[in-house]
């Protein structure tokens, strides 16, 4: 017998002994595809959790797949691809960045289902997610607002896309409310991940006279930076960061979402899955602010805490007019609340805020 | 735009800090170039040694233990590229590739137990009389001590390689191996050590991101840093000086990049981000003069 038919018979043997395994309760595969290695400490460490929640929810009858730090473009569709031949039911594509293949993959495999978060393109078989996350900008905005003594606030952003830009939108409207002096620095890292040009980021915008930090990028280089400098506040992104608690660290916004993972993997499971969008807040849960730490002001800490309590019963929405665009034209008149579909696809910054967004 | 936001004080001197885990890394792919070797793996060497140094100065509170260790991780991941393509002779640039997706693996698994840990503190040095010259003084005299010993570093290649006996010797390898081993050297073994001083080097410099830069261990944190390390050794045309020079210019328009954002520059933002890339590339490429060291990349065996 040569190497080949050993080989050969082999393979064939094995494709015969999972086959039998499946007709028992074949576990549902769930895929995921992360932007960041599982260790960055914020964006990608918070949907791992999900992921380990996903696991221990469902025990044997679940079997979970991850591929980290994919770079958003071609070869993330290699990944899918990949994940879906080799038997995943659901797979969950956790950037922005990932849109386009997500659907072109997604149409190869109809009977696979997808996840991607912070998109807007759907077909049959993907569904969208996504936090509302500039809820919680709006209580570091409200925070920052107050804390800061330059009236320099430096912003860390990544990418020009809708999220980071309503991000900045909602931490500068609720920052001027409470300090009409207020000043937004922005620095486009272009990256969701590198420590070193976040540090530096932090560092430049730290010399040039900012004492708050906002961060939409995943590491805690720019919590490192802050403490280093001695006297600059910052918020936690994506994850909690308590590390750097009591401060710099003055409060977070936390990513959570293990309840959402675990639903849709039961819908699968249920046969009961279908394409949706979803877009959840401080209210159901999948928005988290972290402690507020005792280097906030009582008086602060409070009407933050109260801000976020009118934020999640939905009595206040972070953008309520009157609100004008940067160019001074009537955005929100009075007492009106922003539609969702704006605030989808939003590429335009608030009156106050300085700069170009890159196009 | 608000130009007067700008310190140009503190941006000269955040860019030598900037510039330094590049001259580091690139510094030790330098020598192993002129020996002839070509290792692509200055990522992998890096990240590994970044997470040794953590590893260690964390053990042991000492950041220069943690640099220690870091040299040493580099050196021994070297070693194993060295082994591979000096007396295996495998493909140069496969086995390169091979160790930077290995290194990054590995300070992954190395380095599970230490995200968000901080590193002991590594303060700067104010150096008496000459940290006090205003101007100069807070630019080039108020660093921490890696700054310092990456350009020691580089003052020693370059008399090294120009001075010395055995630089010469060294080059000669890189040169034609053939005539340096019909002369009596030892052509392996000078690779073998040069392979060493790079790995080191590459450690020290990821070190540098983690003990100082960052300064704490992410996955992934030398993020592309050893790829411009190579890049730059090419376009100084495997020169030390030019080498410095390269490296600068990439950290401070880097620096002066992130400098113009934040003081609302009306240039568009991608122009900003690529300027340090195609500022390096335009300045080295119109100053090259140099050409590749002669068995650049080739695999030596004595029986040929």
């Amino acid at each position: 017998m040569t190497m080949k038919t050993i080989l050969a018979s082999a393979t064939l043997a094995l494709g015969l002994a999972t086959g039998a395994a499946a007709d028992g309760h074949e576990p549902t595969t769930v895929g995921f595809v992360y932007v960041g290695p599982i260790g960055d400490g914020g964006w990608t460490y918070e949907h791992d959790k999900g992921r380990l929640a996903v696991e221990e929810a469902f025990g044997d009858k679940v079997e979970t797949v991850f591929v980290e730090s994919v770079p958003e473009g071609p070869d993330a569709e290699r990944v899918m691809t990949q994940m879906a031949l080799q038997g995943a039911d659901l797979i969950f594509t956790t950037s922005f960045g990932y849109m386009d293949q997500t659907i072109a993959v997604a149409e190869k495999f109809p009977d696979v289902k997808f996840e991607h978060a912070t998109g807007y393109k759907r077909a049959d078989n993907v569904s969208t997610y996504s936090a509302r996350f500039y809820e919680g900008r709006a209580v570091q905005g409200h925070i920052a607002g107050q804390m800061t003594e330059s009236n320099i606030i430096g912003y860390i952003a990544s990418f020009p896309i809708p999220e980071v830009i309503r991000g900045i939108n909602s931490a500068f409207v609720h920052a001027q409310e409470v300090n009409p002096d207020v000043e937004f620095k922005i620095i486009w890292a272009y990256t969701w991940f590198d420590p070193a040009k976040e540090a530096e980021a932090a560092n430049v915008l730290i010399e040039q006279g900012a004492d708050v930090i906002l961060q939409h990028t995943d590491s805690t280089a720019p919590q490192a930076a802050a403490q280093a400098a001695g006297n600059v506040v910052t918020f936690g992104q994506a994850s909690d960061m308590s590390e750097f608690a009591p401060f710099p660290r003055v409060s977070s916004i936390i990513d959570d979402w293990a309840p959402y993972y675990i639903a849709r993997t039961q819908a699968v499971m249920d046969g009961t899955w279908e394409s949706t969008d979803t877009w959840d807040g401080i209210g159901p849960g999948m928005v988290g602010i972290g402690e507020i730490t005792d280097a906030v002001p009582a008086d602060v800490k409070a009407s933050a805490e109260a801000l976020v309590e009118r934020l999640r019963t939905g009595e206040y929405h972070a953008f309520t007019g009157p609100i004008n665009k940067q160019d001074g034209s009537v955005w929100l008149a009075d007492g009106e609340v922003a539609d969702d579909g704006t605030l989808a696809g939003m590429n335009f910054y608030v009156e106050g805020v300085t700069g170009e967004i890159p196009q | 735009m608000d130009l007067s936001a700008i310190n140009p004080i503190l941006l000269l001197a955040s860019l030598m800090v900037a510039a330094t885990p590049i001259i580091l890394a690139a510094i030790g792919e330098l020598v192993v170039e002129r020996a002839g070797v070509l290792n692509l793996g200055v990522e992998g060497m890096m990240i590994t040694g970044a997470v040794c140094g953590f590893v260690v100065a964390v053990g042991t509170n000492s950041p220069w233990l943690g640099f220690l260790g870091a040299a040493v991780g580099g050196a021994v991941l070297s070693l194993i590229f060295g082994f591979l393509t000096q007396f295996l002779l495998s493909n140069q640039v496969a086995t390169g590739l091979a160790l930077t997706l290995f290194g990054l693996g590995l300070s992954a698994l190395m380095g599970q137990g230490y995200i968000g840990i901080k590193a002991p503190s590594f303060p700067d040095w104010h150096i008496p009389l000459l940290g006090d010259i205003p101007v100069i003084g807070p630019i080039v005299f108020q660093h921490d001590p890696m700054v310092y010993v990456g350009l020691a570093i580089v003052a020693g290649v370059w008399a090294f390689l120009k001075y010395s006996r055995a630089g010469l010797v060294l080059r000669a390898v890189g040169e034609n191996h053939e005539a340096a081993h019909a002369l009596g050297y030892h052509v392996v073994r000078v690779r073998m050590l040069a392979i060493m001083f790079g790995g080191a080097c590459a450690g020290l410099g990821g070190a540098y991101l983690s003990l100082v830069r960052v300064p704490q261990w992410t996955e992934g944190m030398t993020a592309g840093a050893g790829w411009i390390a190579l890049a730059i050794v090419v376009f100084a045309s495997w020169r030390p000086g030019r080498l410095l020079l390269g490296a600068y210019l990439f950290g401070g328009v880097t620096v002066l990049q992130l400098n113009l954002q934040a003081a609302g520059a009306a240039i568009g933002v991608e122009y900003l981000s690529m300027a340090p890339y195609l500022a390096t590339i335009a300045v080295l490429v119109i100053m090259r003069a140099g050409r590749a060291p002669g068995s650049l990349g080739q695999s030596f065996h004595a029986s040929r």
